[in-house]
């Protein structure tokens, strides 16, 4: 699919709208339907798409099978550390109200924090299995 | 009464789109059907209220599902069911139908769909709703929720992605070993 | 016909779960039996939140003058499930290509055949 002029000409153009639009999902899913999980799924389709257009290894150019497996655990460790954070200032685990002076404002860091170390961690691990799906058939 | 056309009609198409799926042996149109599946039920949820799920389902479901069940059908280098001669779908169709019919019996004395005074709206829910936006601050019920009441449960979650992840990198991510055929040709040197 | 109305969607989600169970147990090709699986699975789906729906009721995102709302909690259940469904999908979809690469074949009657004559 490489030669196809016109999947080049609007993937380029698409692909940075969907990240876009996958960042608002992260960080409006307070106020709107969304979240990290819905955030990171978009923005791994994003690279999918510029995988299936682009080619396997100029998207591994882009995105590091390494740097996938770091950034999954990644946020795995943020959405642990904000717990054991929470238990260092004396809250319990995965209590956000001790992050901040007030309740709202701990509550609200919490959860963008946890949000994102989910969003990264879904993001990583579509990734990781899309790229071992499509890694598999080049011989 | 418009919303119960909506769903009805909704839930036929899902029905038929099933069914339809068990039907065919060609393995894209499955697929392809599947993801049809997929955007209607995202529909279905969207009627009954659930926008957060009906994103997640649209944009998993019909998006990164397909694409992998793509992907596999590529790899697979199989593109139709072979039915073989001779088999008798008798036996499972008796299972499923007995399971069925004990399902719709069982569902005799569930409290009709959208009852406000059902048992499920009555317990935990009008706590999450009356006091989370007084205790979090976040006008999304599902997020606070998600994220604040049920973090742990989250974390959970979370961690059972991250595991499937690394199982499919050991099952895929290694060099390709040789095929059965391709092994009775040349010497059996596995890696 | 209220009753019929009120329990229509939990029939549907049988017959859904059933369609889903048949690709299952009904012996056949195994990329086809991991979308019997999800058949099944979504179906689970539609049930919690037809559980969850409250006729009359908004979508649970706290709005001024809004005083009804559906239950946010089946939606949160699913949305999780949702994602680590993917997941696990993935999972056995790798496992069938595996299954490929060793067997050949990925009809479960040739894999099994396969494994007698061994």
């Amino acid at each position: 699919m490489t030669h196809n002029l016109v999947l080049r000409v609007v993937s380029k153009t698409l692909i940075p709208l969907i990240i876009m639009f996958a960042l608002y999902v992260q960080f409006h899913g307070d106020f709107g339907p969304g979240g990290g999980f819905q955030a990171g799924v978009i923005m791994s389709a994003a690279i999918i798409l510029y995988t299936l257009v682009f080619g396997l290894d100029a998207a591994e150019r882009v995105m590091p099978p390494m740097a996938l497996r770091i950034l999954a655990s990644l946020g795995v460790l943020l959405y642990g550390g904000v717990g054991v954070a929470t238990l260092v200032m004396g809250g319990n685990y995965l209590n956000y109200t001790v992050l901040a002076s007030t309740q709202i404002a701990g509550q609200h860091l919490g959860i963008l924090l946890v949000e994102l170390g989910v969003g990264i961690t879904v993001f990583a691990v579509m990734l990781i299995i899309f790229f071992a799906f499509a890694g598999r058939g080049r011989r | 009464m418009i919303d119960v056309v909506i769903n009805v009609t909704l839930l036929a198409f899902l029905a038929i789109t099933a069914v339809a799926i068990v039907r065919m042996t060609n393995l894209f149109a499955i697929i392809m059907l599947y993801g049809i599946f997929s955007f209607l039920s995202a529909a279905m949820f969207v009627v009954m209220d659930a926008a957060d799920v009906a994103f997640t389902e649209a944009a998993v479901g019909a998006g990164i599902s397909t694409v992998l069940m793509l992907a596999t059908m590529a790899l697979t280098k199989d593109h139709e069911e072979k039915r073989p001669a001779g088999h008798r779908p008798w036996l499972p169709l008796a299972v499923v139908i007995v399971t069925g019919a004990a399902l719709v019996y069982g569902t005799m004395d569930i409290p009709a769909f959208g009852d406000v005074d059902a048992p499920a709206q009555s317990h935990v829910a009008p706590y999450y709703i009356e006091k989370s936006i007084v205790d979090t601050g976040v006008p999304n019920m599902v997020t606070a929720v998600l994220a604040s009441y049920r973090g742990f449960d989250t974390l959970g979650e979370v961690v059972v992605i991250f595991t499937a992840g690394i199982a499919v990198l050991l099952l895929l991510g290694g060099r390709r070993r040789k095929t059965a055929a391709e092994n009775r040709g040349g010497e059996g040197n596995d890696t | 016909m209220d009753f019929i109305i009120g329990h229509y969607n939990y029939w549907i989600v049988i017959v859904l779960m059933m369609v889903g169970f048949y690709t299952v147990i009904n012996r056949g090709n195994l990329v086809k039996k991991i979308i019997g699986l999800n058949i099944f699975q979504v179906s689970v789906f539609l049930l919690y939140i037809s559980i969850g729906t409250v006729s009359g009721g908004a979508a649970p995102i706290a709005t001024e003058g809004v005083e009804l709302y559906s239950n946010p909690l089946p939606h949160v259940l699913i949305l999780t499930a949702i994602v680590v469904g993917v997941a696990t999908t993935a999972l056995g979809l790798a496992l069938v290509v595996r299954i490929k690469e060793a067997y050949g074949t990925i009809e479960e009657d040739e894999i099994h055949k396969c494994d007698h004559t061994l």
